[in-house]
């Protein structure tokens, strides 16, 4: 259990100097899960901020393995990685490597889907992250099936109608070992997580929520309070399903007004207009059943002794 | 020394599956669509029982069968996948990273018609809408060839001086189901062929960046090297091909039938052993391309000088353009080497359609009349519908 920053176990793997906005929440969550993450490593990454941010050539922030081959393909790309440095280092020509993939939420949720959902299946060991943060921002905020309702986004300009997609329970679906929920405020959680994941043989999914103040209009000075105000107001669960069994890290027994996290992003601006009471009650509501749906799973319903995980 | 080559039974599929092993790949991932399936089938076969050291992909589409292949291969491992029609339409995006990565990749495509309306049978639609995709493209004729080529696209992609993708292509059904005697290398002389040369890799204690984002200033820069080395594989390519040794006179890059006949047939693929078989007969010369890309200018040039018709063969369309793939092509090179001589453009055996001998002899005799006559012009058709000559 990591507990104090100094024991995290590896070296810096991402450098300053690169290209993503001040406050970018993805580029800090990957930061930590580099920290965490055992050696030897290497990071497949989906096309998205995360990628174009990091690799403007002949510039790159990376000092690890790095490989990115398109947007909807992460997955596959490192399937490839793992089932051909399985049967080299099986012939003496090259050695197992831990894999991590960082997909966005476009990379996960919509086009990356289908090969993500092959991977797990296959059961290839590797690590696969989503930052998530809930739009296609590489292309300019455009909405994803992980935009939440009422968000605006430059394709739902009245605010997202639907709600958003769930994709732990898709990646659960598929019987992965371990799966869970993190954000980088909760640091200790994230890094333990991460660290974890590994010592699974197989595929392992952290849905990691990423505050991006250039998209969700906010103060780049907000991104770790909103990863914090996310969690407290019960709108992004911080959880574990560990061989089926769901466990809630961080349980939320008052919840905080889900106003305080909305009002400080400008992409809600509309949605708390009075004339769209209606949709901010069903963002509520499926904040409220996402969280209940959650007790059931995990049969918790008052704080765990695990709230020490907390920064 | 050679050891004795083996003889064995084996249809273009099959041949194709043997070389792989032969090869010793580390990796296959693919995804069955007719008439690829029976190589994949074979593959999982070979791994399976342990005839083949190497890990089965069992990929969900073929868009991650490529992209499987893009990522293993980048850790240095030989790796094989194999497609038709709309697979490789699938796998369209993947396979212009897969070159611009530089990714020695081997690829088997059972040409086949593309949807709509749906067919399954042979013809090139599918290669030829990748043909800008930047990868080496040859084309066997029979299943020996299919055998021959296989190997030999390892040694020329791995190829230090080149590192791309290479496509071995056969024709659907015609040479992927066709069963001939095929002489194999075997293991131990194919691996001697195909020495593991390093290159750089995914590796923690050596990281790089590979697939990073380039601006105007940089694209071009790394497109045109990588045009070039397209380019020059020809070199290679013929290279290798001379060297091949299960042949002692080797492979040429265009194999070319009477040479100084008037009139001159170039095409791609299993029919051209249909009209070399008449062109024997009839005197009349056919040059059969085994590599299209890079497009062999120089070694089919000296066939076509001679020529006073030149009839080309393609099995697509290219709608809309000038001319079909091929035809373009040859008209290019006519037009940069000063020629003026007349083109045929025939389109033939769309979607399996069957190219009868009859068909071809007919068409031949005309074109025969029309050198003759001194009558030759530019025109289209399609085989078996009338030969509209002017
Ligand atoms: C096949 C394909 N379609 C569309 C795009 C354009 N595109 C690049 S990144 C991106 C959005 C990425 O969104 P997400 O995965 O959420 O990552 P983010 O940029 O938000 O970090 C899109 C639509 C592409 N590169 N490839
Ligand atoms: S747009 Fe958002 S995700 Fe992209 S670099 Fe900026 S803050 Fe990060
Ligand atoms: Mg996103």
């Amino acid at each position: 259990m990591i507990t104090r920053l100094d024991q995290l176990p590896a070296k810096e793997a991402i450098s300053p100097g690169h290209n993503a906005c001040a406050g970018c929440g993805a580029l800090i969550a990957v930061r930590q899960i580099l920290l965490a993450a055992p050696r030897p490593l290497i990071v497949v990454n989906a096309t998205g901020c995360l990628e174009v941010v990091t690799t403007p050539y002949p510039y790159t922030a990376w000092n690890v393995p790095w490989l990115h081959v398109a947007f909807e393909n992460a997955a596959a790309a490192a399937s490839g990685v793992e089932a051909a440095l399985k049967v080299l280092e099986r012939k003496g020509l090259g050695r197992r490597h831990n894999i991590i993939v960082f997909a966005g939420d476009g990379g996960t949720f919509d086009i990356g889907l289908q090969s993500l959902s092959g991977a797990l299946e296959r059961g290839h060991r590797l690590l696969f992250v989503c930052y998530d943060n809930e739009a296609y921002m590489n292309t300019g905020v455009q909405r994803s099936a992980a935009t939440p309702p009422g968000a605006w986004s430059s394709t739902t300009p009245a605010g997202k109608q639907e709600t958003k997609k769930d994709i732990m329970s898709i990646v659960v679906a598929h019987g992965v070992k371990y799966a869970a929920t993190a954000t980088p405020f909760f640091w200790k959680d994230l890094v333990n997580k991460v660290a974890k994941a590994f010592t699974f043989d197989g595929p392992t999914f952290l849905h990691v929520y990423a505050p991006c103040p250039r998209g969700w209009y906010t103060e780049s000075d907000k991104t770790i309070q909103l990863s914090k105000l996310a969690v407290e107001t019960r709108y992004f669960p911080l959880y574990e399903v560990e061989n089926g069994r769901y466990k809630i890290n961080y349980f939320v027994a008052r919840p905080k007004p889900l106003e305080e996290f909305l009002k400080i992003q400008n992409r809600y601006r509309t949605l708390l207009r009075p004339e769209n009471a209606e949709l901010l009650q069903r963002l509520k509501q499926e904040v409220e059943e996402r969280w209940k749906r959650l007790e059931a799973l995990s049969q918790q319903r008052e704080a765990p002794s695990s709230t020490h995980l907390v920064s | 020394m050679l050891r004795q080559a083996l003889l064995y039974l084996m249809s273009g599929n099959e041949a194709i599956a043997h070389a792989v092993m032969d090869a010793d790949v580390d990796v296959v991932a693919a995804y069955p669509i007719t008439p690829q399936t029976t190589i994949v089938e074979k593959l999982s076969e070979y791994t399976s029982s342990g005839m083949l050291d190497a890990e089965f992909v069992p990929v969900e589409s073929e868009h991650s069968a490529l992209s499987v292949c893009v990522g293993a291969s980048l850790t240095g491992a030989r790796v094989f996948t194999a497609t038709s029609s709309q697979g490789l339409a699938l796998m369209h995006e993947i396979l212009y990273i897969a070159s611009g990565l530089r990714a020695p990749i081997v690829m088997a495509i059972a040409n086949r018609a593309l949807s709509a309306p749906i067919n399954i049978h042979g013809d090139h639609s599918d290669v030829m809408g990748s043909r800008d995709a930047g990868w080496i493209q040859l084309f066997a004729e029979n299943p020996q060839q299919a055998y021959d080529f296989t190997l030999m696209a390892y040694r020329v992609a791995e190829d230090n001086r080149v590192m791309l993708p290479v496509a071995v292509n056969v024709d659907g059904f015609t040479v992927s189901h066709c069963y001939e005697g095929v002489r194999v290398l075997g293991k131990e002389d194919a691996q001697a062929f195909l020495p593991r040369t390093p290159r750089p890799r995914l590796e923690y204690d050596t990281p790089i960046t590979v697939g990073a984002m380039f601006s105007p200033t940089h694209y071009h820069v790394v497109k045109t090297e990588q045009a070039k080395a397209l380019e020059s594989s020809l070199n290679v390519v013929k290279e290798v091909f001379r060297s091949y040794p299960l042949r002692e006179e080797g492979y040429d890059v265009v194999h070319v039938v009477n040479r100084s006949s008037p009139v001159m047939v170039v095409g791609l693929g299993g029919v051209m052993g249909t009209f070399r078989h008449l062109g024997r007969r009839m005197n009349v010369g056919v040059a059969s391309l085994r590599l299209y890309r890079p497009f062999p200018a120089a070694d089919l040039l000296p066939s076509l000088r001679e020529a006073e018709l030149i009839v080309v063969l393609d099995r697509a369309y290219s709608p809309g353009a000038p001319a079909p793939p091929l035809a373009t092509d040859i008209k290019t090179l006519l037009h940069t080497a000063g020629l003026q001589t007349p083109v045929w453009s025939v389109v033939c055996g769309l979607g399996g359609h069957e190219i009868r001998l009859s068909m071809a002899e007919k068409l031949l005799q005309k074109a025969l009349e029309a050198a003759r006559e001194g009558a030759g012009a530019n025109i289209s058709f399609y085989l078996g519908e009338e030969v509209n000559r002017p």
